[in-house]
This record gives structure tokens, C-alpha cells and sequence, in this order.
């Protein structure tokens, strides 16, 4: 029999003023096993704790109730509380008496009677309540970044700072992200390869980093502190250790209308290439689907050029298998496919671009040395009109567009036209917008400057159709603020599309068991408290793959990661939950219902000896849960047909006996 | 194989055409065109109105009609089409409009959006499909230069319609390259051509249709196809100097048969 203490906290009059506290702790003395009940003001202060202290000697309390505030807010103070006061943490139980009765009730006789009722729940649990202790698992110190952007570089540096061994995995033959693609940043106007290159070269020199270029992440298994990880390097048919980046053979490859990716396809690569010049690694990758060697075994100018001798045409896939303790996943962001706007005439003009293909027009290592120049004729454009909000916030076209604000556009969009009238003042800009949408540190300022400074014309409204009209586009838009229709002749259109996670994302957090919102944005474990933990333990989030972000937004969340990695990784062994599910193994039938429903990938099967009647055994197929994975969400039990799944903490007979304690 | 047909009213007197050359196409691909019997006329549009129920009903009946049949509902006017699909999106999630509609049917059994509706379109592209089509051409229109004008009605609301996409349609460039000709894409090809507006406001409904006959010949096209009625009269009256066709009467061209079609 437990001998149960009950502590109704006033929480000054957050429940005071609604229940009846005094009311509450003398009925709930009479309930079974309660020895003692008292209320008092605060029972989180430090009088109210050592209320709790004292009162465990005092009585010889085994078990303690306290009805207070949600046990999301202090049920690991009290949890504490009881360990100092010697007895198992987990021999303490909430009852919420705030945020699901006082707050919510205004009739002090009614909110009285429930706060009753969920202390006897309480109170009919912890009689059931068996002390627990958690368990510990090792820690392998080493990190995985998925993604090799800003926010994976960032993320990856800062960890490899404090002194743990990192691997960046970047699918692309070089790391940088999109950032490597961008001319300037907003909004201090420097230039962005001045800022990421030398982050790139640090990367690449710390003996702490590893960077697997042109790889993806094929397999994970495990569980926080323990991931085993089957990393793919495809082949580059280039030997990387050996090569120089000299890029002879990128100029004396004859295959030279290859779409240029890096450019957007805005200008041609060859079949061997370097991405660009400041490419980390920097070495050549062939395309395999252009090489005329790989294709018909016909060429080999690349290996005869070579005088390092790194070409190898018969290079094959190759797969890495490492152990991490941690995983970032820093998957970035990708402008979505025009393909759908079509009323913007992006597949009928080459001169209706996306954002990213005019950061490639005005940076100076782009396609046109950065002059801006119509694709179309590469004549200069003289009027631009700029198209914010294509596919985003696009609540009534939800099958071509996003439903979420992409967040970053109207700062670009603003740095585009400040740039285009700063650099040519003889071109007229226009700007089509819902809402401009500029908070942040000196970013409102820098729009104003747009505006009022250069002159950009922005026009609230959005546009319906872009007709090419001989070399002209005819941007039709409203006007709202006047209350008309424009009709725009502009020679250029640049779109700011929606970005939305890249498409690796979804596969990748099914291997990693992280969940995902209906965007395919990776979810936080707390969207405020705990931004940048995947709800899965041991899994960190790092820059866009989480939502929409800018650089300075990315680069702190990659900080942050790599802080909550750094403190995984500091520690030797893990304390686990204890509240884990267990099977019994007698009742289980092997069904795998229970396997199936695991969001956490934590259930397995063993095949298990059993003594029979008579001195015999036999094999059986039972569940088995991994302690170090299992979250302890539930879903098993109640999954599982024969009831052989229980959550220790939270075992079906105290769920049971607190609906009984309520239905009384 | 048998469907249900709804002509509509322009079909039987301005367009009539259109309908000759649909029910002739339809037998060379093996498909009959079953006249409903006593159908009405659609409506002429469909009123967003939710508590607007009298000018919806004849779908209704029409869409019964079809499915006490067990056929699919056909139709080749955009107008026709885009009432019935849209009423019987209505009848499918739509509970309080669609008992009333019932209370005024008084059927044996409630009408509930069972039927399938098609546009004659959908029926070539999922039913036929087009390289069936392709397979009846006996007179391939090599070096033709065709606009297909989709028009406002065809294909929005996309979430109802559910044809193809609205800003970057297939469907008649697919069945024009079909029939052997070129399928030229200018930006007009999705605009409205003034509709009823040439009622009210004729001069803003010939401003809307010249900009879709001059966005079609800066793209260097020699005809305009089109599926609707109302298209082909707006285009037509506000001074089209390209030819304005109808897809039926195009496909009737390339199968050999526009000569029986004309008897």
C-alpha cells in the first residue's frame, strides 16, 4: 500500500481564483492510500518544494500528487523535488488543475468539483505507480550533416570547433547551396561569395570535417547516440584524392552543350566539369549522361589531357557505411517549377525569368559576366517588372502553389530593384504585390530605400496574364490603390516563386523516422522551445528543410543545431526514458501489428526459446522494444490485438483505474 | 460503345454543325451518341447562387437521365459542359443543395452525382484515347498551323472540371497533333472571349476577343479551334480575319468525312 501525499498548489490565484483549494486538499484526504493533503500559494517556489521535502520524512510518504499547473510546465521540478527528498521521481503524478480546469471555468463551485475528480485520478494512479529507472546508452562522437549549404557548412563548422569529428554529405559534386548562386545579400548588399567561399575553404581544411560531394544518404539505422548510416558516393569517374581541379579537361571536353545547372540552364557546361571556380572539392565530375566515353566508349580526351592522371572511367558506386551520435538534417530549399503559371508565360519567353536565374544574370560569375542581359536577345532590358507572391500564399490554387508565405521574396525582390536602378538609372522597375512583408533587423529600412531612394515603383495587385507580344511583354496587372487595370510593356519579367524543401527531404525523413508537415517541411520537436530538435531524438534541424528562412535566420538555426548537437555529443552515456514500452513476451503472438505503427522505428523481432510443459521449448517470434528508441507515444499499445504491449508509466491498468477514479 | 449525349440548345440551331460533325466523328471511333430524351436547355450558366436551384435543375434531370442509363454524360458545347459537370459536383458535396433538388425531382431513387460527366474532348483523350484517333486520320492536316482557343469556361474551376491545367492546357494541342497539323501556344489561348458581355457591353467583349485573334496571328497560326458555341460568335462578330473552327468540324476534315457531314 502507497502512502500518498497530496499538494494543491493556489499557483497564486491562477487556481485560486476558480477552485476552491482548501476544498480540494481536504476531500482528496479521505481518498485510498492518501496519508496526508495541504495546500499552499506556490508549491513550485522553494518554500513550497521544501514543503513537499519535509512532508515525505514527516509521513513516510512513497508516493506524491501534486495538483497544479500541466506536467509540461513543472513535472520534471517535481519529479526532482522527490529525488531530493528520496523516493523514485516517477513515483510523482500531475494533476492538471490549471489548464484544464481553473483557466477554463469561471463557476468556482463547478471548477471545485472537476479539480476534485482530477485529483482522484491522480491519486488512483500513483497507487498503481512501481518506481523506474532509466536506462543508458553510449554515444559514438561524431556528427552527420545531410546538406552541404550555409546551413550545413555553419552547422558543420561550429561542431567541428568544439572538437567533434562531423561528415557533410552534399548530393552536388561541390558544397555551397544556393547561396553560391546568389550575387548579393540583403540587406547589407555584400557580396555572397566574399562571405560563403571562405566558410567553403574553412570547411574543406578543418582535418575535424569530411565532405562526401555527389553523395546521398541511403540508409539509416540505430537510435540517438548509436546511427548507423550508409552513405552512396556515386561515381564521378574522376579519382578525387588525385585530382587538382586544374580543369584542363573541362575546356578540352568536346561535349559542350550540356545545360549548365549552376547557370540554371541559362548557359552550356561540358560533359566533365567543376561547378565553379570556387568549388569545394574542387575537382571534376563527368555527367554520365553526356560523356560520350561512358555512353559509347568513344572519346577519352579527358583521360589523355590529364597529367595528374585522375580520370576513371570505370569508377563504380560506392557505398560508406559510419556510425554518428548525432544527424543534422540541413536539406535546403528549391524555387518551385514555373510550369504551372503559365498565365506568366514562363515556358512561352525566355525573358520571363525566375529570382534565381536573375541573381545568376547580375553576378559577375554568371552567364552574362553580370551585365544584365535579356536572355531572349541579350539586349538591356529598360523596363522590369518584378512579380512577388508567384505560387505562395496561394490559398485558392492550392494544386500549383503554396499555401505559406516563402518569406524571403520581398526582401530579394526589394534587393533586385534597388540593384537594377542603382547599376542602370535609365531602366524603369516595377514591382507587383499583396502585402510587403519586411520585418527583421534594418529590413524595413532597406525597402524604404527601394521605394523612396531608387524610386522603384511598387504597385499593390497582383498581375493575371504576361503575353509576349513581338519582343515585348505585356504584363497585365491591378492596381488596387488606384483602382485600375495596368497594362505594363515591359522587356524583361522576373518571378518570385515559391521555394518549397527540396525534394530529398520527404524520402530522407522517412529513413530518419523525423515527421514532416503537410509541406514537406521537417517539423520541430516545440515550435517555440525546442526549434531546431526533430521530435526524433538525436536528430537536429538546420536552415530551410525546417521552413522558409533567410540567410542571418539560417545561419543562427545552424548554430543553434550544432550547439544541441556539441551537447549530445559531450555526453558519454545517455539517460534514457523510462516510460518506454515493454512486451510481454508470454502474451505476444508475433503479429507485428506493433512493428507496423512504430513511428520511431524502435520495435523489432527476436526469435526467443520458451520452456514448454513437460520439460520441452520451443521458438517463439516475439516483439521486442530497443529502450534507447522507443519514445514512449503509446501507439503500440493499443495497436497490439492481445494486449502484450504496455507503456511503463502509463500501464493500461493506471490508465483504467484514473477513468474509474473519474467516472466514480 | 453506347453514351448519353446532351447536345444543348446552340448545338440544335446556331451550331449546328458542331453537332453534325461530333455525331459522325463519334461513329468512326465506335462510339454512339445517345440522344437523352426531352433534355432542356442547360441553363446557359451556372449561378454560384447556392440557393439557386430552378436553372440547375435540367441538369439534374439530364444527369439522371444517364444514370439510369448506366452511361457516361456527354457534351461538346463548353457552356453545356461546364453546367452539368458543375451541378453535379453540386448534387456530390453539396448535401443541402442536393436535397432539395431531390425534393423537386421526386425520383425513385435520390440523385446523388453518380453519372460521369465528359466533355467530348475527354471522351477522345481517356476514353478513345489519341492514338486511336490518330489511327482513323485518312487526310492528315500536314503544314497547318492551329490555335487551339480554350476559352474561360472549358476548363475553371479547375477543382471541379478536373480536364487539364488552366494556365498551360494539352488537351486540343494533343488532338491536334492527332490529326497531323501543328499546334501553335499563345498567351491568349486561356482568356475569355467577352461571353454574354457582348450583351451589355459589346465594345469591352470585342476588346477582349481581338486580343485572343491577335495573339493568335502574332503567333503565325491560320485557325482558331475552338469547342464553344459562344467563342466562335464572339471571335466571328468582332472581326476574326482568321478562320474560327470547331474541333468537330477539324477532326471530321482529317477522318475524310466533312463532304458526308455537309449532305
Amino acid at each position: 500500500m502507497q502512502r500518498i501525499g497530496v499538494f494543491v498548489c493556489w499557483c497564486g490565484s491562477n487556481i485560486a481564483g476558480t477552485v476552491d483549494v482548501q476544498a480540494v486538499s481536504e476531500a482528496l484526504k479521505n481518498e485510498p492510500g492518501v496519508v496526508f493533503s495541504t495546500n499552499y500559494q506556490y508549491m513550485c517556489s522553494q518554500a513550497g518544494q521544501e514543503l513537499i521535502i519535509n512532508s515525505v520524512k514527516e509521513h513516510n510518504l512513497t508516493g506524491i500528487v501534486v495538483c497544479s499547473c500541466s506536467p509540461r510546465m513543472h513535472e520534471a521540478t517535481f519529479r526532482k523535488t522527490a529525488a531530493a527528498a528520496g523516493i523514485n521521481p516517477y513515483m510523482v503524478e500531475i494533476a492538471n488543475i490549471r489548464e484544464q480546469c481553473s483557466w477554463i471555468h469561471k463557476d468556482m463551485e463547478i471548477g471545485t468539483e472537476k479539480a476534485i475528480i482530477l485529483g482522484k485520478a491522480a491519486i488512483a494512479k500513483v497507487n498503481l505507480n512501481a518506481p523506474l529507472t532509466p536506462g543508458e546508452s553510449p554515444v559514438t562522437k561524431r556528427a552527420l550533416v545531410i546538406g552541404g549549404g550555409i546551413a550545413g557548412i555553419q552547422t558543420a563548422l561550429d561542431i567541428a570547433e568544439a572538437g567533434f569529428p562531423v561528415d557533410i554529405v552534399e548530393t552536388k559534386p561541390t558544397i555551397g547551396g544556393k547561396m553560391a548562386q546568389i550575387d548579393k545579400t540583403f540587406p547589407t548588399l555584400d557580396c555572397a561569395a566574399c562571405i560563403l567561399t571562405p566558410k567553403m575553404v574553412d570547411v574543406a581544411q578543418n582535418d575535424k570535417i569530411r565532405i562526401f560531394s555527389y553523395s546521398e544518404v541511403e540508409d539509416v539505422k540505430g537510435f540517438v547516440g548509436n546511427f548507423d548510416v550508409k552513405i552512396k558516393k556515386k561515381a564521378r569517374y574522376v579519382k578525387e584524392d588525385i585530382c587538382t581541379g586544374c580543369g584542363v579537361c573541362t575546356e578540352k571536353c568536346p561535349m559542350k552543350k550540356v545545360p549548365n545547372e549552376f547557370n540554371l540552364g541559362m548557359d552550356n557546361r561540358r560533359a566533365i566539369y567543376i561547378p565553379f571556380a570556387q568549388a569545394v572539392p574542387k575537382v571534376a565530375t563527368i555527367d554520365p549522361n553526356a560523356c560520350n566515353m561512358l555512353k559509347s566508349g568513344k572519346c577519352g580526351l579527358c583521360a589523355k589531357v590529364c597529367t595528374a592522371g585522375a580520370i576513371d572511367y570505370t569508377q563504380k558506386d560506392e557505398i560508406i557505411e559510419e556510425k554518428y551520435g548525432a544527424i543534422v538534417a540541413a536539406t535546403g530549399f528549391n524555387p518551385i517549377s514555373m510550369d504551372k503559371f503559365d498565365e506568366y508565360a514562363y515556358n512561352q519567353s525566355k525573358d520571363v525569368i525566375t529570382s534565381l536565374e536573375f541573381e545568376r544574370l547580375t553576378n559577375a560569375a554568371g552567364p552574362t559576366a553580370g551585365k544584365l542581359l535579356r536572355p531572349s536577345d541579350g539586349k538591356h532590358p529598360h523596363k522590369i517588372v518584378f512579380v512577388q507572391c508567384v505560387g505562395s500564399r496561394c490559398e485558392s490554387c492550392a494544386e500549383k502553389g503554396k499555401e505559406y508565405c516563402s518569406k524571403i521574396c520581398c526582401m530579394y525582390t526589394a534587393k533586385h530593384a534597388m540593384l537594377t536602378r542603382d547599376k542602370y538609372p535609365d531602366t524603369e522597375v516595377y514591382v507587383f504585390y499583396i502585402d510587403v512583408r519586411t520585418p527583421g533587423k534594418a529590413f524595413d529600412e532597406f525597402y524604404r530605400r527601394a521605394v523612396e531612394e531608387y524610386n522603384v515603383h511598387y504597385i499593390k495587385g497582383m498581375v493575371g496574364k504576361i503575353s509576349p507580344e513581338g519582343d515585348k511583354l505585356m504584363v497585365r496587372g491591378s492596381d488596387l490603390l488606384n483602382n485600375k487595370q495596368l497594362t505594363i510593356d515591359a522587356d524583361l519579367v522576373v518571378l518570385a516563386a515559391a521555394i518549397e524543401p527540396d525534394k530529398s527531404a520527404r524520402p530522407l525523413a522517412t529513413m530518419l523516422t523525423a515527421s514532416m508537415d503537410t509541406n514537406d517541411f521537417f517539423t520541430e520537436a516545440h515550435p517555440k522551445l525546442r526549434p531546431v530538435e526533430s521530435p526524433t531524438a538525436g536528430v537536429f534541424l538546420s536552415g530551410a528543410c525546417q521552413g522558409p528562412k533567410d540567410i542571418p535566420e539560417t545561419v543562427s538555426q545552424a548554430s543553434a543545431a550544432a550547439a544541441k548537437v556539441i551537447g549530445l555529443l559531450a555526453k558519454d552515456k545517455l539517460t534514457g526514458n523510462p516510460c518506454v514500452a515493454q512486451a510481454n513476451e508470454l502474451m505476444c503472438n508475433g503479429c507485428s501489428s506493433c512493428e507496423k505503427v512504430c513511428p520511431y522505428g524502435a520495435i523489432t523481432y527476436v526469435d526467443k526459446e520458451f520452456r514448454m510443459p513437460n520439460r520441452t521449448t520451443a521458438i517463439r517470434r516475439v516483439a521486442s522494444v530497443n529502450p534507447a528508441v522507443c519514445q514512449g507515444c503509446g501507439a503500440c499499445t493499443v495497436a497490439c490485438p492481445s494486449g502484450a504491449m504496455d507503456l511503463n508509466g502509463f500501464l493500461n491498468k493506471q490508465i483504467i483505474a484514473e477513468v474509474d477514479a473519474i467516472c466514480k | 460503345m453506347k453514351v448519353s449525349y446532351f447536345p444543348g440548345c446552340t448545338l440544335k440551331t446556331k451550331a449546328k454543325d458542331l453537332d453534325a460533325y461530333a455525331r459522325k466523328c463519334a461513329e468512326i471511333l465506335g462510339i454512339t451518341l445517345e440522344e437523352i430524351e426531352n433534355w432542356q436547355c442547360c441553363g446557359g450558366v451556372f449561378t454560384t447562387a447556392r440557393d439557386e436551384i430552378a436553372t440547375k435543375l435540367s441538369s439534374v434531370r439530364a444527369l439522371n437521365d444517364a444514370k439510369e442509363k448506366n452511361q457516361a454524360l456527354v457534351s461538346v458545347c463548353s457552356a453545356c459542359h461546364n453546367v452539368l459537370k458543375q451541378t453535379n459536383y453540386a448534387m456530390q458535396t453539396d448535401e443541402e443543395f442536393a436535397s432539395r433538388a431531390n425534393n423537386y425531382m421526386q425520383l425513385d431513387e435520390a440523385y446523388l452525382g453518380e453519372t460521369q460527366v465528359l466533355h467530348y474532348l475527354e471522351l477522345l483523350r481517356d476514353v478513345v484515347g489519341f492514338d486511336k484517333v490518330a489511327e482513323k486520320v485518312v487526310n492528315p492536316l500536314k503544314g497547318k498551323k492551329i490555335a487551339a482557343y480554350y476559352g474561360c469556361l472549358l476548363l475553371r474551376p479547375n477543382s471541379v472540371m478536373k480536364m487539364d491545367d488552366p494556365e498551360n492546357p494539352t488537351i486540343i494541342e494533343d488532338l491536334i497533333r492527332a490529326l497531323g497539323a501543328e499546334a501553335v501556344i499563345y498567351p491568349y489561348r486561356n482568356e475569355c472571349c467577352g461571353g454574354y458581355v457582348a450583351l451589355e457591353n459589346p465594345d469591352s467583349a470585342k476588346e477582349k476577343s481581338l486580343k485572343v485573334t491577335n495573339s493568335a496571328k502574332n503567333a503565325e497560326a491560320d485557325i482558331i479551334l475552338t469547342a464553344c458555341p459562344l467563342c466562335k460568335y464572339n471571335l466571328e462578330k468582332n472581326g476574326a480575319d482568321i478562320p474560327v473552327v470547331y474541333f468537330t468540324e477539324l477532326m471530321a476534315e482529317a477522318f475524310g468525312i466533312k463532304e458526308d457531314c455537309n449532305a
